[in-house]
């Protein structure tokens, strides 16, 4: 394997809200087995950019193009969130955003949704083959909420999880939509350093055995450092560099916006 | 005693039939917060299309319960076609809009729609013939409770079964519930949100012209204006319950029902409305949210 295959491709990408411009030009490519990193000062634009790629924001400027793997390119502008994720793509969020009021198990199958095939119709009848399917469903997002470590809960309200199982419970929701490439949205945020040392273990094993690539936006520069590369850094909506996390570590630039302010409180 | 459960029952019937078309109003709120006032035309129009319906059938020599039955399943296929369009043209464009600008097409939408049935139709109070037959075995009971108030009971009954089966156990009922709590988010794992929006209208449709072929075949009496009424009594019981709640329609429902059925037999049927809407005020006094209803914080 010579050249890894690229699956996200961002050329370009601008987002104006008005006169603002909170996206200015970034481009930005994910490959097969990767775990990216996307990083920067508070309102840097990380997370409008993440919202333009999935599809809640339509950009002002630039292609976001899906490659998946032997299938053909997709241009993502424009689409609505559920036909991104159909595509392959699912994303967590910065502050937690599970449906409170169903189960753990409930939320995972509810990702598993737009992968079934019984139409609405269907499912009220509930024939035989849906009710299999069901089945199929809870037996695999049971499988899901065992790797994340949820397995004992399934069946409690998502509003009762502490909150480091409900950052995992997010991540389960999202592979159950069988991505191929997931975007997390600061998923440390908030944890303290055991439960970040466990997500840390996580999103590698999600990359290694599930194959699912990974982009993150993280705050937390111990996690970042230790799992991602490349590494892209934004400031003020513009991509200011990119590369491995030592490269980052001595870029100048990096340094002056990022990391010689900020780290040390930071952490 | 006799007397009380009469009331009892009456209220009862009553109030399922409201808690029918509350279900509708609460639905829709629930996942899109709009008040929907053109649901009792929908529920006006079921009546209107039972009622040729079953003019029709007549004519060609069907009777019996028969008649109610296929009248009934025109008027609920008639007015999810109704429902579904009224969404389509009336609320979806304006998804993105403040929350004003819906409800306004939905005053605008109910006017046009009671407009239309007084044009296509007539002004005058039409007979609605009596479709629900008097049953042999109710006849040592017949003084507390009829045969019509027996159908309608256990049609509502049955109804609110399968409605809840329908949002607890299956896959769209699920995807119902995540966009209630979280439009955006549901997107995100894959749901196709304004499917599942049109359905909610669809089966709201569906209820309000259960509501309506039997309250038409029970008062045996139509009009274009009945909708209206009947829409704010619903509407009343779904804010009594909880709006967006669906055991809180229901509930709602059934306390409005008991109070106009009491209100009238113990003090005055022309009173049963100021108890009504008295014990509303009451309510929403004590319990802003109403019954089961959840005072929500906003979200940021």
């Amino acid at each position: 394997m010579a050249e890894k295959h690229k699956l996200l491709e961002v050329k370009g990408l601008t987002m104006d809200f008005g006169g603002l411009r909170a996206v200015d030009s970034v481009s930005l490519e994910v490959h097969e087995g990767e775990i990216a990193a996307l990083i920067g000062p508070n309102g840097a634009g990380k997370t409008t950019f993440f919202n333009c790629v999935t599809g809640i924001y339509n950009p002002t400027k630039g292609d976001i193009l899906l490659h998946p793997k032997g299938l053909p390119t997709r241009r993502l502008n424009g689409l609505k969130p559920n036909k991104v994720t159909e595509m392959g793509l699912a994303r967590t969020f910065q502050n937690i955003r599970l449906f409170s009021d169903m189960t753990v198990l409930e939320n995972v199958m509810i990702g598993r949704h737009c992968r079934t095939s019984a139409g609405i119709f269907r499912s009220i009848i509930r024939d035989k083959s849906v009710r299999r399917e069901e089945q199929e469903i809870v037996e695999s997002s049971y499988q899901l909420l065992k790797k994340v470590g949820l397995a004992e809960f399934a069946n409690e309200f998502a509003k009762n999880l502490p909150y480091g199982a409900q950052r995992r419970l997010e991540i389960a929701r999202a592979m159950a939509t069988e991505p191929f490439l997931l975007l997390l949205d600061e998923p440390a945020a908030g944890m303290n350093p055991q439960e970040t040392a466990e997500l840390d273990q996580l999103i590698c094993r999600i990359s290694e055995e599930e194959r699912i690539a990974i982009l993150l936006i993280e705050h937390d520069m111990k996690l970042v450092m230790n799992i991602s590369n490349p590494i892209y850094v934004m400031e003020y909506g513009k991509k200011i560099a990119e590369g491995s996390p030592q490269e980052i570590k001595d870029n100048p630039k990096v340094i002056e916006a990022y990391l010689g302010e900020e780290t040390e409180e930071d952490a | 005693m006799d007397y009380f459960l009469e009331l009892f029952l009456g209220g009862l019937t009553r109030g399922s039939i409201y808690a029918l078309i509350a279900l509708g109003y609460t639905m829709v709120y629930g996942i899109i917060q709009l008040i929907n006032f053109a649901h009792g035309e929908i529920y006006m129009i079921g009546a209107f299309v039972a009622l040729i319906v079953a003019g029709i059938l007549t004519i060609y020599g069907f009777a019996g319960i028969s008649v109610l039955v296929l009248a009934a399943i025109a008027a609920i296929i008639w007015a999810c076609a109704y429902g579904y369009t009224l969404e389509k043209i009336a609320y979806r464009p304006l998804r993105g809009a403040p929350r004003l600008s819906p409800l306004i097409s939905a005053i605008g939408m109910s006017i046009f729609l009671q407009n239309y049935v007084l044009l296509a139709q007539t002004s005058d109070f039409l007979p609605f013939p009596n479709l629900i037959p008097d049953f042999e075995f109710m006849e040592p009971v017949a003084h507390i409770i009829g045969s019509p108030e027996l159908v309608i009971l256990i049609t509502t009954f049955v109804t609110m079964i399968l409605l809840t089966l329908l949002i607890k156990k299956t896959k769209v009922g699920k995807a119902m519930r995540a966009t209630q709590q979280d439009m955006s988010m549901a997107r995100l794992v894959g749901i196709n949100v304004d499917r599942i929006i049109s359905l909610t209208f669809i089966i709201g449709s569906a209820l309000a012209a259960i509501g309506g072929v039997l309250v038409a075949s029970y008062i045996g009496q139509v009009n274009f204006y009945i909708g209206f009424l009947a829409g704010v009594k619903a509407f009343t019981a779904a804010v009594l319950g909880g709006i967006g709640s669906i055991p809180g329609a229901v509930l709602g429902g059934l306390v409005l029902g008991w109070t106009e059925s009491f209100a009238a037999g113990y003090v005055s049927s022309d009173y049963e409305d100021v108890f009504a809407f008295g014990l509303l005020v009451l309510i929403l006094i004590l319990r802003p949210a109403g019954i089961l209803g959840k005072a929500r914080k906003q979200k940021v």
